[in-house]
């Protein structure tokens, strides 16, 4: 059987202008569904930035909340309340806000403000300059070193800068595993000087963040809270239901859909009408093969064979194509959101299998229909 | 008398149904002997492509049964008729039906790769035959810079490198000039043929017609008559 692999390989690579076409076909819808789908997880990744970054196990929020961005806030007497519910170890506050930075040349520039909750700090950042406790200094703000960083102006430990008309130092600065969604600078300080220096409304408990003494705890905590009148998640089904508002709530996702999908259409088009011509153009070899002695299922392994390895080697390309082109783009664009997960790739790949298996369906069906009969009456 | 290579009786084939059928081959009985040239001719139409097809196990008759060394070859289930038709029957196709991505030797080796033999070896045996068709020299090279002649006589090549016992040739000289034409018969009268071996060929060229054992004669797809042909040699 290799040799009449060995026989497909070389009708294929040796037809070099219809094998580059076939390779550019593939390459180049890998490259685009794998680049389409990498932004939308880069979005929906850095959507839910703070879960990530907070890293508690479990959220409890309004019901009605659909992203971590959108909080509604809860009155304080719910955090008592899980506090007692059965089966929590702990659970602490956690703000989330907007405010307005007015930066040493006058300008405003609009921040994300995290107040952590004043005594545990559940949820801080990993500290790059400066010392934790300096949190608790007057005035004393982290800000977070990501790609919005230079917004304000790149600050130093000692910086000062008007936060909302109050006077705000950099007493820290820090890192966090992922950037946010919308290109602003991130501050944290604590829980109650949050409050003090945002306009609130009467409830300023934006999230309770929870963790259980045991994960078979978790639904038991899930209904009493419920009981409550309030929503507990998971930190991954918070991120699935963020990923869900983004996908099914916003055009976002059904565009990203589409073009999706266009690029699957632009490559099987190109691919399947390629390797059509390719299979048509040696119809004639295939039947003096059927002729000779070539069994039909052998001829359905050269097909199968050639379409095979065409899709993997343009899957290869595309994929390698896509990682070149998103680590030059977020060399030149910090603020770049994408990341090729393996979901993503999964996906190209059953993608590519699908070009490659309608390709090939088209190009057996051909084969096996020409009688060897027809060979000889030319 | 020599062995029946092929026995061929009450062959008929037609194509379509109702007012439309076409009667390609009608009723047709012969038999071809090992150690000969036997030639099908005929005007276009009359049914010797049909022929040659039905008795080389290509195109299943509507009618009768065909023999190949005492095996009915169309009671064999396909895969074992393909089995069949590559370890015992050899063809020239009148294109020559080379792969143009392969090279010469390649080409040749083709029966032998179906046949699940190891590539180099295949190779290196197809090599063998090459020489023996006096193209060794051109082994690496596509079939495409190959002229016509030699074209041919890899075909030829080709299809008795896995050691046929029917070689099968249509209007093997149907695109040769007439040296040309008549050299590759000649060639293959010499080298090919032996007592174990039956050679069919379906032309209209009567400038070869002088290395046949036997002509058969068809019109209207009903074979009218077998002669005699050329001279040769016992």
């Amino acid at each position: 059987m290799r040799g009449i692999l060995r026989v497909a390989y070389k009708l294929l690579v040796n037809d070099r202008a219809k094998f580059a076409a076939l390779l550019v076909g593939i390459t180049f819808a890998v490259f685009l569904m794998v680049q389409m789908t990498s932004l939308f997880a880069g979005i929906l990744n850095r959507a839910s930035a703070t879960v990530i970054n907070v890293g508690a196990r479990m959220w409890v929020m309004d019901p009605a909340v659909q992203t971590v961005a959108n909080s509604i806030p809860m009155p304080d007497y719910v955090l008592d309340a899980v506090r007692s519910v059965e089966g929590v170890n702990y659970a602490v506050p956690l703000y989330t806000g907007g405010a307005l930075v007015r930066l040493a040349d006058g300008a405003y520039q609009a921040v994300n403000v995290v107040g952590l909750d004043d005594s545990t700090l559940f949820g801080r950042p990993q500290l790059l300059e400066g010392n934790i406790s300096d949190i608790f200094a007057e005035n004393g703000f982290f800000v977070i070193k990501d790609s919005e960083f230079s917004k304000l102006e790149n600050p130093k430990l000692g910086t000062v800068f008007e936060l909302n008309d109050n006077r705000a130092v950099i007493v820290g600065i820090a890192q966090v595993a992922s950037s946010g969604l919308f290109g602003v600078p991130t501050l944290y300080t604590t829980f109650y000087r949050a409050l003090q220096y945002i306009p609130t409304t009467r409830y300023t408990v934006s999230y309770i963040l929870v963790q259980p003494k045991s994960e078979a705890d978790i639904p038991g905590i899930k209904k009493r809270v419920a009981a409550l009148g309030y929503l507990a998640l998971t930190d991954d089904e918070f991120m699935g239901q963020i990923s869900g508002f983004y996908m099914f709530q916003t055009g976002l996702g059904v565009n990203l859909l589409l073009m999706t999908v266009m690029s699957f259409v632009v490559g099987l088009s190109i691919s399947g009408q390629t390797f059509y011509t390719f299979v048509l153009e040696n119809l004639e070899k295939f039947g003096a093969l059927k002729a000779i002695g070539a069994k039909s299922h052998e001829l359905i392994y050269m097909i199968l064979f050639q379409a095979a390895f065409t899709a993997l080697t343009g899957y290869g390309l595309g994929v390698g194509l896509c990682s070149l082109l998103l680590a030059v783009a977020k060399m030149r664009l910090p603020d770049y959101a994408a990341i090729i997960t393996f979901p993503n790739l999964g996906m190209a790949f059953f993608m590519v299998l699908v070009i490659a298996g309608i390709s090939s369906y088209v190009g057996v069906r051909k084969v096996l229909r020409i009688e060897p009969f027809d060979i000889f009456r030319g | 008398m020599a062995n029946v290579a092929i026995k061929a009786s009450g062959l008929s084939k037609w194509f379509g149904e109702g007012e439309a059928r076409t009667v390609a081959v009608k009723d047709v009985a012969f038999e071809a002997y090992f150690g000969e040239i036997l030639y099908i001719v005929g005007p276009s139409g009359s049914g010797k492509t049909t022929l040659l097809s039905l008795i080389s196990g290509i195109l299943r008759p509507n009618q009768g049964h065909v023999e190949i060394d005492g095996t009915d070859i169309w009671g064999l289930p396909n895969d074992a008729l393909a089995t069949f038709r590559l370890n015992r029957i050899g063809f020239v196709f009148q294109d020559y039906h080379l792969f143009p991505r392969l090279t010469t030797a390649e080409n040749v080796a083709i029966p032998l790769i179906l046949k699940r033999r190891n590539w180099d070896e295949s190779v290196a045996e197809a090599l063998k035959y090459l020489e023996i068709v006096g193209l060794k020299d051109r082994a690496n090279l596509p079939p495409v810079k190959l002229s016509g002649g030699e074209q041919q006589r890899v075909a030829i090549a080709r299809a008795i490198c896995s050691g046929p016992e029917i070689l099968i040739m249509d209007e093997p000289t149907a695109s040769l000039d007439g040296d040309t034409g008549r050299n590759i018969v000649s060639f293959v009268q010499k080298n090919v043929l032996n007592d174990k071996c039956c050679i069919v060929i379906v032309t209209h060229d009567d400038r070869i017609s002088e290395f046949a054992n036997r002509i058969m004669k068809m019109e209207d797809g009903v074979l009218k008559s077998i002669d005699n042909g050329g001279p040769h040699e016992e």
